[in-house]
């Protein structure tokens, strides 16, 4: 599966030319990566191509690297039922930089566009109903971003007096535990210093 | 008379509805009895269950596979378990592959179990369901029997298998497969030329071939519009390959079509699990990598490297190296995807789920519009939606 691979990346890097910036193949999976500007243009090639036909858009996500200049990466995956084909398109996304929106070539990207905002907040442009739609009614933040804490900043309790549910700031019984177990054996890929190795020299 | 233009009626459907299967709530446009827009409000289930997932272990995050789709477990940790694999290269043995794939069957044969008889209900036949959920039951020993717990299993593992099967427990399999195709002839006897099951069903809810695919559908969805797609035969994982099962495919991509497909899936299964069952290997079911997968009890008592590896494995866990993968894997709902990002540390940077049901649900305006409210009930029946994978 490589070879096709190699040779489909090689021949949609040839037909695409400036617009995409890189092509890989790793573990037998096509990926391609391009600038949000180029985006709609890659994606029709690559669902109206002769040699790609990726008509199904399985999925979109986003991801976050909050240490990165651009912090998201938009990944979509796609399927050619034709071809048997995959490809992963990733879009590298600012929090104040918009990525155009593919609903117009798949009515399906509509939700999952919705779930990277709601859960990123990476805004598509042009999507044409762009609420939230997992977090609750009235959610502030986007809880998936890296630097938002697991347990969240709001719990909600049903109020007796109230007669109604209310939100309020978590409080937590016992410290947020994060169990660090990282150490020194075999099955670590790369040695690294760890806290208290700076002790023994 | 002079015409009177009616205001369209906005109807709240759910979310506590017993046909919302779960807890969806539908804003509908209706315009008298006709739906004309429907506006379904996801997440009130939603646990965030990727995010506590970067937090956790590899292993660790397993269970939280069986708790999305609750109705076909084993399913997805497959996929989950497939992902982590092969950013490790590690080769699950002969015997664990045949225990999955068999029991990938038992989990497809489960989901539909629930499925169809749910489906009946929301139409209004009853019997289906008592006589399924008898049969669910004695699936659900069978999981227990493998790995401790009826339904959230957590049996698959990174190289194979938790445990072997126990003894006997092959031959008690058999012994189920040969009294079920009764069973699913009864509930075709029951359904599939029920006059009220066909008024509902037939031409409700049609989806051509090219809207199946723009909307994403996959699995049995896509299979009733008329695409012949299945992954196990399309990208075969493990031991498909060797199986010899047919894909049933509908013609009309209606709601009848939806039922009858997962029928026929349901016997297919079975000729699977036949297959299984009489070529299963023998050998370990699970991987030797000690760095992986950890030692049998017995070793532990003797060796003190096996206690290391079993104290460091259920502690630290496995390190993975850094990359990425989309692995899916064809869930009885459909193309069940999961899209690993390790950062070569012991736990996942990002882990996304892709829920066959989503892409489904989502397409619910467009499958019942012009359709009766009545209708719409039949149509959300035929997705199969469950609500703990759609929400994650």
């Amino acid at each position: 599966m490589s070879t096709v691979y190699r040779e489909l990346g090689d021949f949609i890097a040839a037909a695409l030319g400036p617009s995409i910036d890189t092509v890989d193949v790793k573990l037998g999976e096509l990926m391609v990566t391009c600038a949000p500007r180029n985006l709609i243009k890659v994606m029709k090639f690559l669902r109206n191509d002769s040699n790609c036909r990726f008509e199904m858009l399985l999925d979109i996500c986003g991801v976050d690297y909050p240490d990165r200049e651009q912090r998201f990466d938009v990944v979509y995956h796609l399927l050619s039922l034709k071809h048997n084909y995959r490809i992963r398109v990733k879009v590298p996304a600012n929090e104040d930089e918009s990525v155009p929106s593919v609903v117009d070539l798949w009515p399906t990207a509509g939700w999952f566009e919705r779930e990277a905002y709601d859960l990123y907040g990476v805004f598509f442009e042009g999507n044409p109903d762009l609420r939230r739609i997992l977090t609750d009614y009235g959610f502030e933040g986007h809880p998936f971003r890296k630097d938002f804490p697991l347990t969240g900043y709001v719990e909600v309790r049903y109020d007796v007096r109230q007669k109604r549910v209310i939100y309020e700031p978590v409080k937590l019984r016992q410290e947020f535990r994060t169990f660090d177990f990282e150490s020194p054996w075999e099955g670590m890929l790369h040695p690294r210093r760890l806290p208290g190795d700076e002790k023994a020299p | 008379m002079a015409e009177t233009l009616i205001k369209p009626l906005t109807v709240n459907f759910g979310p506590q509805h017993p046909a919302a299967h779960g807890v969806l709530r539908m804003v509908m446009e209706m315009d008298g009895e006709v739906v004309r827009r429907i506006d379904p409000h996801i997440g009130l289930l939603h646990r965030g269950t990727e995010k506590l997932i970067e937090y956790k272990t590899y292993l660790q995050a397993i269970p939280y596979f069986d708790r999305l789709d609750y109705v076909s477990p084993m399913a997805q940790e497959h996929a989950f378990v497939l992902a982590i694999e092969k950013l490790l290269g590690v080769e699950v043995p002969a015997r664990g592959q045949y225990i999955r794939v068999l029991f990938d069957e038992i989990t497809r044969i489960l989901n539909h179990l629930l499925n169809i008889p749910a489906y009946a209900m929301d139409v209004g036949a009853v019997t289906p369901f008592l006589w399924a959920f008898e049969q669910r039951e004695l699936l659900m020993e069978f999981y227990e029997r493998a790995s401790g717990a009826r339904m959230h299993a957590n049996y698959y593992r990174p190289g194979g298998v938790h445990q072997d099967l126990p003894a006997g427990m092959l031959d008690d399999i058999w012994a189920w497969t040969e009294q079920f195709p009764k069973v699913v002839d009864d509930l075709e006897e029951l359904l599939t030329e029920n006059r009220i099951f066909k008024q509902r069903l037939v031409d409700i809810g049609v989806v051509s071939a090219e809207d199946a695919i723009a909307w994403g559908f996959t699995g049995p969805m896509l299979r009733a519009s008329g695409v012949p797609w299945d992954l196990r035969k399309a990208q075969p994982y493990l031991v498909y390959d060797k199986m010899d099962f047919d894909i049933p495919v509908g013609k009309n991509g209606d709601c009848y079509d939806r039922y009858l497909v997962r029928m026929e899936e349901m016997r297919q299964s079975l000729k699977i699990m036949h297959q299984c069952i009489q070529n299963m290997p023998g050998g370990p079911a699970t991987s030797v990598d000690r760095k992986v997968t950890p030692p049998p009890r017995s070793e532990m008592k003797r060796s003190m490297e096996a206690l290391i590896h079993h104290f460091k494995l259920y502690t630290e866990g496995f390190h993975v190296p850094a990359g990425e993968t989309y692995t899916a894997i064809e869930a009885p709902k459909g193309e069940f995807g999961v899209y690993l990002i390790s950062d070569g540390s012991n736990k996942p940077y990002r882990c996304k789920i892709r829920a066959p049901g989503f892409a489904h649900l989502q397409a619910m305006e467009f499958c019942s519009k012009g359709y009766m409210l009545a209708d719409s009930v039949a149509i959300l029946g035929s997705m199969d939606i469950v609500f703990g994978e759609v929400d994650r």
